[in-house]
C-alpha cells in the first residue's frame, strides 16, 4: 500500500526518518451525502495510496453492484457502509479515517446523519482544528451550510475550507465561485473564524483536491491537500498561559511526589513559578519528568509528570499555571449548552458535570435562552431538547479551575453526565464565572448543626413520605409527627400541597416545574435538619432522579424514604379530593398515576403497604424504626 | 535613555509572547516587580544593572527560542493521547487490567504504559487470555517481558474448554475461538471484576471499526450495546459504570499499522521474534502456510512439514495463523516489506473468512 515513495524501496532507513517528522492534523469534513462529501474523504484516501488491493476489489465489486457512477468506481463506497447501520437503528456519531501523506498525518472525523447531525458534528469538531464545510456549487450556501459554519465556530474551530464542489458541472465558472465565497464570506464575518479558504472543486473529477487543477486557472490558491498539508493550527496557543490540568498524582514511594496531566496550552520550564487555581499555593518548577529523560521544557499537548521545590498540597482537578497567571475559579457561571440526549435538559435537576479533570454535581439554574442553528436568531425556552443549543446559568457542587472556551478551548469545556444511567447527555462551553460566585461566600457560623441537634437531644433527620397522590402519605406522616411531638421531640412537616401556596405559589404542574418545585422542596428540608429538626415531608415526588438527588444533599443516615405503596385503583377510589376524577375528565393535567408518570423507590429504607396496615400501625412502624436506627436516644449524635 | 526604551520594548515583547506578566518578567530582570514599570515612567538605572538585565532577558528569548524544538510529530501526538487516556483510566476506574495479547500492538500498548506512568509502575495488572494454542515463543516472550516490566501477570485459561477438550482442529476456527478467547475472557473479566479493560485494537484495522469509540461501554453481560455508546467530545472521556458494567478502553484507536511499525521502530520496542523472519517448520492448508509448532498438528500420512523462511504479520493461536514467506528479518526490513504489500493486515487471520462471523457480531458476543 502506502506512499509509493521511492525512498521505501531504495533506502527504507531514510524513509523511516524523514517519516519520523511528520506533523498531524485533525479535521472534520461537514456536508450531507448529496455534496460529495464520502467522494471526497474517498478521493483523499484513494490518491493519498492508502488502499489496499483487497479492499479496492472490494469496492470494484461494490461499485458494479451498487455504486452510482455506472460502472466506474465510486470513491464513496470507501467511507459508506454508515447507512445501512443507520437503518439498524445503530448509533453513529462519528467515524475516524486515517491517511497521510510526507509531511503530514490526519485524523478526518466524518459525521453522517441528518436528524442527528448537531450532536454528530458538534463531537467531531470538538477535537478538530480544520472544518471543511462542502457546498455544492449548483445550489451556493445554503441552511444547512450556515449551521454547519455556526456549529464550527462554537466549538473553537478557527480555520474553515469551503470546498466549492462540483465545479465540473458549470464549466468551473469563476463567476459563480466568486459569488458563493462573497456570500460565505459575509455571513461568516460574525463568526469567530480566524482564516477562511474558499477552493473550486470537482470530488468526483479530482479538480483541485490534491494537486491544482487545469480547469481553473483563474484559481490561484492551494488545492485542498495543499491547503492541508501546510496549515498552521499551533501558533496561537503555543503563546497561551500555560496550563496543566492535574489528571494524576504520580506518587511511585515518598520521595517523589509528581503531578501527571497533559498540558491544556503554552508552555512550561524548569523553574517557572507557579501556582495552583484552587488553593492559590505557589511554588517553583523542580522538574520535568517523562520516561524519556527530563526534560527543559514541555509544551501544549505534551503528556508530562511535573516535580515542584515545595510540598504543596495538590490534586485531581486543579490547574497548574504560571504565577498571576492561573486559571479562574468558580461554581456559578454561564455556557453554552448543546444537548445530546432523548430525555430534555430539566433546569434544576442535577447532572454530572466533568471537565478535562474533574467531576461535580451540577444543575442549571435558569436557561436564558436557545439558539436556533439555522439561522442564529434566539427564542426563550423551558428546556433544551435533543440538538438543541441553549445559554444557561450553571450552579455547581464544588467549585472548578476553568477559563472561558473562547479563551481555551481545553480547559473551558464539560460534559454533563446522567446520574442515573451514566449516559453523555449534554456538552457545555464556559462563557464566563457569574460574579456572585466569587462575591457570595460561606458565612462561618458559630452555632454548628451539631450543637443545635445537641440541645434538642436527637438526631436530626429528614422522613421523605413519595407515594401516589391520595395513597396516605400525609395521613402516616401526621401521626409519625404527632407520636413524636408526644414523645417531646421537635419536628417540622413540609406538605406539598401547602408549600404551593407560599415558597412554591409561583410554580405549575409540568415537568420542569415539578422538578424545579422538589428541588426548593429538597433545599428546604435541607437547612430544617440542619436547623436540628425531625423534619417530615409528603410530597408524590415521583421522579427517583429528584429524589435521589434531595438524597444527596444529606449525609449518609439523614435522609429515610418512606414509600407509601398504595395501587393506583385504591388511591383512585379513595380519592379523598376528588382530583381523580377531576383528571380523568381531562380537567387536569399531567396527573401523575393518570397521564404523568410515578416512579417508585427501588430501594426505600421503609415500604408501607397501606393495603394490609392501618396508617395507626405504619405510623408505629416508623417510630419504632427511628427508635432502633438510634435517632430518638436522648443526646445521641 | 534610547537604550532603556529598546529594553522595555524588548521585554514588553517578551512578555506577550510568552504569556509571562510585565510584573514576573520585571522581577526575573531587575530583582523588583515594579522596575519594568518605573523605567517606562522615565524612570532610570545604573548602567551596569541595566546590561545585566539585557544579558538576563538575552538568555530568556535564546532559551524560549528553544520551544520552536519543541514540535510534536504525529508519532508524538498519538503517543500523548494514549498516555492521557491511560492515566485517565488509572485515575477514574477502580480496577483496571491491560488485556495483552503479546502481539506487536500489545508491545507498543505495554510500552506507552510504561511510558504514562513513569517513574511509577503501571497501576493495573496485565492479563493474558491464553487459548493453550498460542506459539511457545509468544508465551516464552510474554512472561520475559512481564517480568522485566515489573507488572502483575494473570493468565487465565478457559478450563472448561479444557476439559471438553476444545482446539481448533477437532471444533474448527469458530469454536476454538469462541470458547477460548471470548468465554474464557468473559469468565476472566467475571472472576477479577475488573470495570475497565485496555485493548489494542486500532480504528484502521477494518471499516466498521472507525466509529468504534475510545471508551467502549460493556453492559454486565459484557455485551457491546450499539445503541447505548456515549460521545467523546475533546478529550474528556465519562469513565462512569454502574456496579458489573465495564469499558473496554481503546488508547490506540487513532494509530494506524503504519504507525505502531514506526513507532516500534523509532522507540527501539521489543516484539516477538514471529514477526521476523527465520527458518520454520511450515505445511501448507488450504493455501495458507500454518507453523508446526508443536506435537498437536495433525500431519497427513507421509507429510513432512517444510523448512521456510516465513515471518507472521499478526499473531494468534498457531493454527489460525496464517505465515508469509519473506526474508525480512530485521525491524526495517519487515516495515519495508509492509509498505509494499499490497494486501490488508487481518487478511492474514483466519477468523475473518469464517462465513456469518461478522466483526460486528463478534463485538457484540464480546469478543475484542
Amino acid at each position: 500500500m502506502a506512499h509509493l515513495d521511492d525512498l521505501i524501496s531504495t533506502d527504507i532507513l531514510g524513509y523511516l526518518r524523514a517519516q519520523e517528522n511528520k506533523s498531524f492534523l485533525r479535521f472534520i469534513t461537514c456536508g450531507s451525502v448529496d455534496d460529495g462529501k464520502s467522494t471526497l474523504i474517498g478521493r483523499l484516501l484513494y490518491d493519498s495510496k492508502l488502499i489496499y488491493e483487497d479492499q479496492l476489489a472490494s469496492i470494484e465489486k461494490d461499485s458494479k453492484k451498487s455504486g452510482t457512477q455506472g460502472g466506474e468506481m465510486d470513491l464513496a463506497l470507501l467511507v459508506d457502509g454508515l447507512a445501512a447501520e443507520r437503518e439498524q437503528g445503530i448509533t453513529i456519531d462519528v467515524a475516524y479515517r486515517f491517511f497521510s501523506t510526507d509531511k503530514r498525518k490526519f485524523i478526518v472525523a466524518d459525521t453522517p446523519g441528518h436528524e442527528q447531525y448537531t450532536r454528530n458534528m458538534a463531537t467531531g469538531a470538538s477535537t478538530a482544528d480544520v472544518a471543511i464545510l462542502l457546498v455544492d456549487s449548483r445550489y451556493g450556501v445554503q441552511v444547512q451550510t450556515r449551521r454547519h459554519a455556526f456549529i464550527a465556530s462554537l466549538l473553537g474551530i478557527k480555520h474553515v475550507v469551503v470546498a466549492v464542489n462540483k465545479m465540473d458541472l458549470n464549466g468551473f465558472s469563476q463567476a459563480i465561485f466568486n459569488d458563493i465565497e462573497v456570500e460565505f464570506r459575509n455571513f461568516a464575518k460574525d463568526l469567530a473564524f480566524l482564516e477562511i479558504t474558499c477552493i473550486p472543486m470537482s470530488a468526483l473529477k479530482g479538480d483541485n483536491v490534491t494537486t491544482k487543477s487545469d480547469r481553473s486557472v483563474w484559481y490561484k490558491g492551494p488545492s485542498l491537500l495543499q491547503y492541508l498539508e501546510h496549515v498552521n493550527v499551533e501558533t496561537e496557543s503555543l503563546d497561551a498561559p500555560f496550563r496543566l490540568p492535574v489528571q494524576w498524582v504520580n506518587r511511585p514511594n515518598l520521595d517523589f511526589r509528581g503531578f501527571s496531566g497533559t498540558i491544556a496550552s503554552g508552555v512550561v520550564r524548569v523553574g517557572d513559578e507557579i501556582e495552583v487555581s484552587s488553593s492559590a499555593k505557589r511554588s517553583k518548577v523542580k522538574s520535568i519528568v517523562t520516561y524519556d529523560g527530563a526534560l527543559k521544557a514541555a509544551r501544549e499537548d505534551m503528556a508530562i509528570t511535573l516535580t515542584l521545590e515545595d510540598e504543596i498540597d495538590i490534586s485531581r482537578g486543579d490547574i497548574i499555571g504560571h504565577t498571576e497567571q492561573v486559571s479562574q475559579q468558580a461554581d456559578q457561571f454561564q455556557a453554552h449548552i448543546l444537548w445530546m440526549s432523548d430525555k430534555e435538559l430539566y433546569p434544576g435537576r442535577q447532572y454530572i458535570l466533568k471537565t478535562s479533570n474533574k467531576s461535580v454535581p451540577a444543575s442549571v439554574t435558569s436557561l436564558k435562552h436557545k439558539i436556533d442553528v439555522n439561522d442564529l436568531s434566539e427564542s426563550s425556552a423551558k428546556t433544551l431538547e435533543l440538538n438543541e443549543i441553549g445559554v444557561c446559568n450553571l450552579s455547581l457542587g464544588a467549585p472548578i479551575a476553568f477559563d472561558p472556551y473562547n479563551v481555551n478551548r481545553n480547559t473551558g469545556g464539560f460534559i454533563l453526565i446522567d446520574r442515573q444511567t451514566n449516559a453523555t447527555v449534554g456538552l457545555g462551553m464556559i462563557d464566563f464565572a457569574l460574579r456572585r460566585s466569587s462575591n457570595v461566600v460561606w458565612q462561618d457560623m458559630n452555632v454548628d448543626r451539631k450543637s443545635r441537634a445537641e440541645i434538642k437531644g436527637q438526631k436530626p433527620v429528614l422522613l421523605w413520605f413519595t407515594g401516589l397522590s391520595g395513597s396516605g402519605k400525609s395521613t402516616i406522616s401526621n401521626r409519625v409527627e404527632k407520636q413524636l411531638l408526644d414523645m417531646g421531640r421537635h419536628t417540622y412537616t413540609l406538605d406539598g400541597d401547602n408549600v404551593r401556596h407560599g415558597l412554591n405559589r409561583d410554580l405549575g404542574f409540568t415537568k420542569a416545574d415539578r422538578i424545579e418545585n422538589m428541588r426548593r422542596i429538597g433545599e428546604l428540608s435541607a437547612i430544617m435538619v440542619d436547623a436540628g429538626l425531625i423534619t417530615l415531608v409528603a410530597f408524590i415526588s415521583p421522579y427517583r432522579q429528584e429524589r435521589e438527588a434531595i438524597r444527596n444533599l444529606f449525609n449518609e443516615g439523614e435522609f429515610i424514604e418512606v414509600y407509601v405503596n398504595t395501587p393506583l385503583e385504591v388511591c383512585e377510589q379513595r380519592d379523598v379530593k376528588g382530583l381523580y376524577a377531576k383528571a380523568r375528565r381531562g380537567e387536569i393535567k399531567n396527573f401523575t398515576g393518570i397521564d404523568s408518570e410515578y416512579q417508585a423507590p427501588q430501594s426505600p429504607e421503609i415500604e408501607i403497604n397501606t393495603a394490609e396496615l392501618s396508617s395507626e400501625d405504619a405510623a408505629l412502624n416508623i417510630i419504632t424504626y427511628l427508635k432502633e436506627k438510634g435517632y430518638l436516644h436522648r443526646g445521641v449524635e | 535613555m534610547n537604550l532603556i526604551s529598546d529594553f522595555i520594548l524588548r521585554a514588553e515583547r517578551f512578555s506577550e509572547s510568552t504569556g509571562q506578566s510585565v510584573s514576573t518578567l520585571s522581577r526575573k530582570l531587575l530583582n523588583d516587580g515594579k522596575g519594568l514599570a518605573r523605567l517606562k515612567d522615565g524612570g532610570q538605572c545604573t548602567l551596569k544593572t541595566l546590561e545585566s538585565a539585557v544579558a538576563k532577558l538575552e538568555a530568556m528569548e535564546a532559551a524560549y527560542a528553544d520551544i520552536d524544538k519543541l514540535d510534536m510529530s504525529h508519532l508524538d501526538r498519538l503517543e500523548a493521547e494514549s498516555i492521557h487516556i491511560m492515566r485517565e483510566v488509572a485515575a477514574q476506574c477502580d480496577n483496571p487490567v491491560m488485556l495483552y495479547s503479546v502481539g506487536k500492538d500489545s508491545s507498543v500498548m505495554l510500552h506507552l504504559a510504561e511510558k504514562a506512568f513513569y517513574p511509577s509502575r503501571p497501576p493495573f495488572p496485565l492479563m493474558h487470555v491464553d487459548t493453550t494454542w498460542k506459539f511457545k515463543d509468544m508465551i516464552a516472550f510474554r512472561n520475559r517481558r512481564a517480568k522485566e516490566v515489573g507488572m502483575e501477570l494473570i493468565v487465565h485459561i478457559n478450563q472448561e474448554g479444557v476439559e471438553q477438550g476444545i482446539g481448533p482442529f477437532s471444533h474448527g476456527s469458530a469454536v476454538h475461538t469462541d470458547v477460548m478467547k471470548t468465554q474464557g475472557l468473559k469468565q476472566a473479566l467475571d472472576k477479577y471484576k475488573f470495570d475497565a479493560a485496555f485493548g489494542g485494537a486500532r480504528r484502521d484495522e477494518e471499516k466498521s471499526r472507525a466509529k468504534e469509540r475510545i471508551f467502549s461501554f460493556r453492559t454486565e453481560q459484557h455485551r457491546w450495546d450499539p445503541k447505548n455508546q456515549r460521545p467523546e467530545i475533546w478529550n474528556i472521556y465519562n469513565t462512569r459504570v454502574h456496579k458489573g458494567e465495564s469499558m473496554r478502553v481503546f488508547p490506540l484507536s487513532n494509530w494506524t499499522e503504519l504507525d505502531i511499525w514506526q513507532y516500534i521502530y523509532r522507540e527501539k520496542i521489543e516484539i516477538p521474534p514471529l514477526y521476523l523472519s527465520e527458518k520454520r517448520p511450515v505445511v501448507e492448508r488450504d493455501g495458507v502456510l500454518i507453523m508446526v509448532d508443536d506435537e498437536r498438528m495433525p500431519l497427513k500420512e507421509g507429510e513432512v512439514p517444510d523448512m521456510k523462511n516465513v515471518r507472521f504479520r499478526t499473531l494468534g493461536c498457531y493454527p489460525l495463523t496464517g505465515a508469509v514467506e519473506s526474508d525480512a528479518d530485521t525491524l526495517p526490513d519487515v516495515i519495508q516489506e509492509m509498505l509494499l504489500t499490497t494486501t490488508s493486515e487481518r487478511q492474514g487471520r483466519v477468523i475473518d473468512s469464517d462465513a456469518g462471523a461478522s466483526m460486528e457480531q463478534k463485538k457484540e458476543e464480546g469478543y475484542f
